[in-house]
């Protein structure tokens, strides 16, 4: 077992997957001798060779669509775009190709990859390099939408991604890449996908975040838990699709629920959990839903970007006027 | 000032438009058995085209895209592949698709809005029409990289038209293929309109097959009206991708008789007198004319090839139409390999309130 942090947990899975899949590619800007410009795919190159792990030239539109002429002829591409920011050339072979090309031939061909990108704010980058846009996405039908936020989860998600006969968009909050260790065994164990991960069992409130997020949120729950009031924590980690039994099973035990995200607040992943819950589990809700998210603006340059993002005060703020009402 | 590097590119046409020849005929020419072979089946493509336009306008297909004018370019290229390559199409293939397995009744299954018509009972690997135009350019480089990983002989072909060479893909396709050697063939349709937009506006080069030059890999224009020429020249550009030499562009100079498609009315942008003069250069006259010429065609051949393809289109008619609707549920049934439990309840909605009888085209 090794201590290690998120992005090594994803190394550890892609070359996991690379040893044991002789059909399994990693592609994209910079993810050969350099090993990706966070290091994500750093040795794998020098383990698997220049035609497994290879640097393409730069153009993120021709990564994904070429990516997908791979995954139809019987590859698993797992392509990485450097930043979530250089991700919308990808949509129109995402929303075009990847998602239907399954449905539209009846199952003759099939689209099994794993689109990696680093997204978020709150690592102090440039213009472009802080956007949390997973909604985009969770929007295609056909498409899954996974976000880890632990190195276990990291690990064990990214493994269940690659082996999913489906094309996945997996995002990477970089700004908790490095940011704790955990020790994560290398046995090729893969989590199940399309479920939440409840992080805190809790009985007065449920939160649903995911990502980054999760870490301001444990983090507020810990402060409100000194006036005692027990928060229930969970992380979505399947942004699409969205297991809603489980949050719908704790709300029906706190009642209450307020819901975290980075991504701006209009037509976020927040408003589908909160129409989800308003839909099936209105009835249980002793208080209105609250979301604490990212504003309906740009990403501020990094001098104001903090003050975008939720905070530990948003949250535990959102959470006790919740309680109140 | 010294030059650096410059370039050629060169025309082939091996029959004129009045089927002579107009430069030394390849070996494949003197093969009379290809040449009615690939005579049949534009003439097959050339009935079926008709047949796919009446059915349009007699309410019996949707919004149906021609292929009038393209017959020698699709079916030499189709022609030039192996059983085992793989053809990444555009929309309005179909004398290539036709000629690679693809069944007619496929073909008026996809434009009749049924998805079936993309499970081609054929070549099971060729990817399926692309709309969004010069993205399946991206697709043939992916097959093209995933066959020269696997270590095997094979070859992708994608096609797209003069319009598509604007777009981003196609050069970032072409691009990829150039850095990697890849065994793929870009074959561009030029057509001279995409949809209303004539070439001149579309670019400022003189030829499209020039634009190879930028990425490296070759590039040759071909007369694609004469089906000699383009078989000729796309064997010779697999054989070299085969050989690990990588990409070729192979530029097929012909001309939409037809209008974009059913939709469309040519006539509001372009001049009739363009289109007669077009007319001229077709594709099935100047093959007839030569395999007529070599002694190995006739006038009952040609009626007899007429009425076999009228009755094989119809039969192809008869089984699309005759074929029921999917069920209401096959919507949600192909969206992944396992259907998430989130998606039953929206499916037993749609079954609660579709038909769902199986019946009749609607």
């Amino acid at each position: 077992m090794a201590e290690v942090t998120l992005i090594d947990a994803v190394t550890m899975a892609l070359a996991w997957e690379l040893e044991h899949d002789s059909r399994v590619v990693v592609l994209g800007e910079d993810v050969g001798v350099n090993g990706g410009v966070f290091r994500a795919t750093a040795g794998l190159q020098t383990r698997f060779g220049a035609e497994r792990v290879l640097d393409t030239p730069l153009a993120e539109g021709m990564i994904a669509g070429v990516a997908i002429g791979m995954a139809a002829q019987g590859m698993i591409p797992v392509p990485e775009i450097q930043f979530m920011g250089f991700i919308y050339p990808t949509v129109d072979q995402i929303i075009n190709h990847a998602g239907r090309l399954r449905n539209r031939t009846r199952g003759r061909l099939s689209c099994p990859m794993v689109l990696r990108a680093p997204y978020g704010g709150g690592i102090h980058a440039p213009e472009h390099h802080s956007e949390s846009t997973e909604a985009l996405f969770a929007h295609m039908p056909g498409v899954r939408v996974v976000i880890p936020s632990s190195p276990a989860r990291a690990y064990g998600l990214l493994l269940a991604a690659i082996r999913d006969p489906d094309p996945v968009i997996f995002l990477e909050p970089k700004r908790i890449y490095r940011l704790n260790k955990q020790n994560v065994e290398d046995n090729g164990k893969a989590l199940p996908l399309d479920v939440c991960y409840t992080l805190r069992q809790g009985t007065d409130i449920t939160i649903v975040t995911w990502g980054a997020m999760t870490f301001e949120t444990l983090k507020a729950v810990d402060q409100l838990a000194k006036s005692n009031i027990s928060c229930e924590v969970i992380d979505l980690a399947t942004i699409s699709p969205i297991d809603y039994e489980t949050i719908l099973e704790s709300v029906e035990k706190t009642g209450r629920l307020v819901i975290v995200h980075e991504a701006a607040r209009t037509c976020g992943v927040g408003a589908e959990v909160a129409a989800i819950v308003a839909e099936k589990g209105l009835y249980d809700l002793k208080a209105p839903i609250r979301r604490v998210t990212g504003y309906d603006v740009v990403m501020p340059l990094f001098r104001r970007e903090m003050d975008y993002m939720p905070s530990v005060s948003k949250i535990v703020d959102a959470v006790r006027e919740t309680l109140d009402d | 000032m010294e030059t650096i590097a410059d370039f050629e590119i060169q025309y082939s046409q091996f029959l004129d438009p009045a089927g002579k020849p107009s430069a030394d005929i390849p070996d494949l020419a003197r093969d009379a058995d290809k040449l009615v072979d690939m005579y049949r089946h534009m003439v097959e493509t050339r009935v079926f085209d008709t047949k796919a336009i009446n059915l349009q306008r007699t309410g019996k297909l949707g919004t149906y895209a021609s292929c009038l004018g393209h017959e020698a370019t699709h079916v030499g290229l189709a022609a030039a592949m192996q059983e085992d390559d793989v053809l990444a199409p555009s929309y309005r293939e179909y004398g290539a698709m036709l000629y690679r397995g693809v069944s007619m009744a496929e073909i008026l299954m996809y434009w009749g809005g049924d998805e079936r018509g993309s499970d081609f009972a054929g070549p099971r690997n060729d990817f399926p029409f692309c709309v969004p135009i010069a993205t399946q350019c991206l697709h043939s480089a992916g097959a093209a990289m995933a066959f020269q990983m696997r270590g095997e002989a094979r070859c992708a072909v994608s096609v797209n038209g003069d319009g598509g060479t604007s777009e981003g893909a196609f050069y970032e396709a072409m691009n990829i293929a150039g850095a990697r050697k890849l065994p793929v063939v870009f074959m561009v349709v030029n057509n001279k309109w995409a949809i209303s937009v004539p070439i001149e506006l579309q670019t400022a080069t003189k030829t499209l097959a020039q634009k190879a030059v930028a990425a490296g890999i070759p590039g040759i224009q071909v007369d694609g009206n004469d089906v000699i020429a383009v078989r000729h020249w796309v064997e010779r550009a697999l054989a070299r991708a085969r050989n690990g030499d990588g990409a070729t562009l192979v530029e097929a100079v012909t001309y939409r008789l037809s209008d974009h498609t059913t939709a469309d009315d040519a006539s509001r942008y372009r001049k009739k007198g363009e289109v007669e003069t077009a007319w001229k250069l077709e594709p099935l006259i100047r093959i007839r004319q030569y395999l007529t010429d070599i002694g190995v065609w006739d006038e009952k051949k040609e009626q007899a090839l007429l009425a076999e393809a009228a009755t094989k289109v119809d039969n192809a008619v008869q089984s699309y139409l005759n074929t029921p609707k999917q069920p209401i549920e096959a919507m949600f049934d192909y969206m992944y390999k396992e259907l998430p439990e989130f998606l039953e309840e929206q499916r037993d909605h749609a079954i609660q309130y579709g038909d769902n009888d199986g019946g009749h085209h609607g």
